[in-house]
């Protein structure tokens, strides 16, 4: 195995003439490939074991009348049936739950895509204060969720959150919102009643708020790599800031866009934690991840939690095979 | 300066400001109530200053102190929360140091496969992963043990953590890791004595990612340790405790400052690596 890399391609050196070959050495290709797998096999045996498998036996779960109560009971292999999928396909429920979760989904990606933008370009030149203000921008992705929901509770909650206070007393509120247990908000506009999905909306902030350091990340890192020479020749031209955006910057930009669209897309069409603590799932913000959690856990019917969440799998593969058709990077191997 | 140039440059600076607010507001809000008394909160929602009369840090004193001496006892659960991260932390890197070396510099069969396999790893529902490891846990009466907790948080880390290695080890040129092998160094002496201390900033940082994900960490907690409160990590003990009406909110506070602050240490100690290792590779779109 010693110092395979150093030397690639060359074929194994011939067997000294004279004596019997005992067995084929292995080329030092061979023992590149056999030495790469050596090294990664004990986290593939991990992730086969904790992941891939437990992936495939959901599979198998879901076709099958399984209760938590009568798992000890029964084997692994029971009777198959399609009564899951009936049950969970022919729901108008798991429908609505579905359309919850493309806007929830959709509105967190852009939000959240649009506010690290908006931040990577004001943070972009220096200025006294950059660093800190930089990392401390990164504070709503790195604490922990349970701490975030919690604030953002309290600050909305009717009966002693700084919102409805200051709503009350700068902005003349009647009376204190709930904005997470409220499903709809009208509110008037020139004569015009406009019904809110007001639950939603916030869940949907939170996402966003919550998620734009991650992007803001990645597309600072991308703007600092920029050529110089790009802008300082559309400096000489005397462009203005919009035209730079839109022709200089944003070109640049694309790629990163295209992966953190589909990266945040997957990512929150997931999420289970962030909406879980904010509503429980009420109020209009029953996304699937946590239509799952009910089916689980509320009725311990493991084949109907197992379907749902096959019907989950299905829609993020298609998107999952969309972007590796589309938008994948190049292997650099 | 054109109307436009002036505009934006104002623009900027508003951005900035309401960035900061946005950001920064809501932590400054939770420290803040959490050293008020509930009745103070619930008398004045709208102030945002602290008043110096109001101060008490008996609410924390009331989360951290066990449950047997009448408190909330956060205390014992910070002791599970930082056994599980720091355990997830070591396998994580143990087992993905490796793997990231070969992803990085050997070329083997199936290496573009293994590349998808972690990035599916990556993207996938978690929820989904629930179900069985939920049934297969409650079947080997693994459920409710930080053991089994550690297991699934490795699994979730490794895909990241030799992807942040992995990006990091290519930018190591191959020549020094040559020079080693002429010297004398067999493969394992190479990375042992040369790559890995060219690394370590990389390994810091993954560390410090790694460590994020299992302190944050909440579904597989809530699911598989909610029966055993002995076993309960910081985030599950503190949104059980949300779930009792009796809890003061700005008792909630403090658990939430307690929650938070590990993370906020590590994270202002080693920002720049992080920030580094997360997005190297990104660069190129």
């Amino acid at each position: 195995m010693t110092s395979a890399h150093t030397v690639r391609n060359r074929p194994a050196p011939a067997e000294p003439p004279g004596r019997p070959p005992r067995r084929r050495a292995l080329t030092l290709r061979q023992q590149e490939s056999r030495a790469g797998l050596a090294l990664l096999s004990p986290t593939l045996i991990i992730v086969l074991v904790v992941v891939v498998l437990p992936v495939v036996w959901t599979i198998v779960l879901a076709f099958q009348r399984l209760r938590l109560a009568t798992l000890q009971r029964e084997g692994i292999f029971g009777r198959f049936t399609l009564q899951n999928f009936a049950k969970v396909l022919g729901s108008a429920d798991m429908w609505s739950s579905l359309g919850t979760t493309l806007v929830y989904t959709i509105g967190g990606t852009v939000l959240s895509l649009a506010l690290g933008l908006v931040a990577a370009l004001a943070l972009r030149k220096p200025f006294r204060g950059r660093a800190f203000l930089r990392s401390a921008m990164l504070l709503p992705y790195v604490s922990p969720v349970v701490a975030a929901t919690f604030v953002w509770e309290i600050m909305l909650s009717p009966q002693f959150g700084v919102v409805n206070a200051w709503g009350k007393s700068f902005f003349g509120w009647d009376k204190p919102v709930a904005f997470l247990s409220q499903e709809t908000s009208t509110i008037s506009l020139f004569g015009w009643h406009v019904h809110l999905p007001l639950a939603l909306l916030v869940v949907i902030a939170f996402e966003g708020w919550r998620y734009f350091p991650f992007t803001f990340l990645f597309l600072i890192a991308r703007l600092q790599a920029v050529p110089k020479e790009l802008e300082e020749a559309a400096l000489v031209d005397g462009v203005t800031p919009t035209q730079r955006f839109r022709h200089i910057l944003l070109p640049q930009l694309y790629p990163v866009l295209a992966l953190l669209s589909v990266l945040r897309f997957i990512l929150t069409f997931n999420k289970f934690d962030d909406v879980y603590l904010l509503t429980g799932g009420g109020a209009g913000t029953d996304v699937l991840s946590v239509r799952v959690y009910d089916f689980l856990t509320a009725q311990f019917d493991i084949g109907g939690a197992a379907a749902q969440a096959l019907v989950l799998a299905v829609v993020l593969v298609v998107f999952l095979v969309i972007y590796l058709k589309f938008f994948a990077p190049e292997d650099r191997a | 300066m054109t109307f436009e140039t002036r505009l934006f440059g104002v623009l900027r600076w508003v951005t900035i400001v309401i960035l900061a607010i946005a950001t920064l507001f809501p932590f400054y809000y939770m420290v803040l109530l959490s050293v008020r008394s509930q009745d103070s909160l619930l008398q004045h929602p709208g102030d945002i200053l602290p008043k110096l009369s109001d101060f008490t840090v008996t609410t924390y004193t009331t989360v951290l102190k066990s449950v047997a001496s009448g408190g909330d006892g956060l205390l014992e659960l910070l002791g599970n929360s930082a056994l599980v991260a720091l355990g997830t932390v070591i396998v994580t890197l143990a087992l993905s140091l490796p793997g990231a070396y070969a992803a990085s510099r050997l070329r083997f069969a199936g290496r573009k496969q293994v590349h998808f396999l972690f990035l599916a790893v990556y993207l996938f529902p978690s929820i989904l992963l629930a179900i069985p490891l939920f049934v297969i846990f409650s079947k080997a009466g693994l459920r409710d043990s930080l053991v089994g907790l550690l297991v699934v948080y490795v699994a979730q880390a490794l895909p990241v953590s030799i992807y942040m290695l992995r990006n990091y080890l290519s930018t190591i040129p191959e020549s020094i890791e040559e020079a080693a092998a002429i010297d004398g160094n067999g493969r394992l002496g190479t990375l042992w004595r040369v790559t890995l201390p060219l690394a370590a900033p990389s390994i810091v940082a993954t560390g410090l990612y790694v460590f994020m994900i299992a302190w944050n960490e909440f579904l597989f907690a809530l699911l598989f340790l909610v029966e055993d409160r002995s076993k309960w990590t910081v985030s599950l003990g503190l949104s059980q405790l949300a779930g009792g009406l009796e809890v003061p909110k700005t008792v909630l506070m403090a658990g939430s400052v307690v929650l938070t602050i590990p993370i906020v240490i590590l994270f202002f100690a080693a920002e720049r690596l992080l920030a580094e290792g997360l997005t190297s590779g990104a660069e190129k779109g």
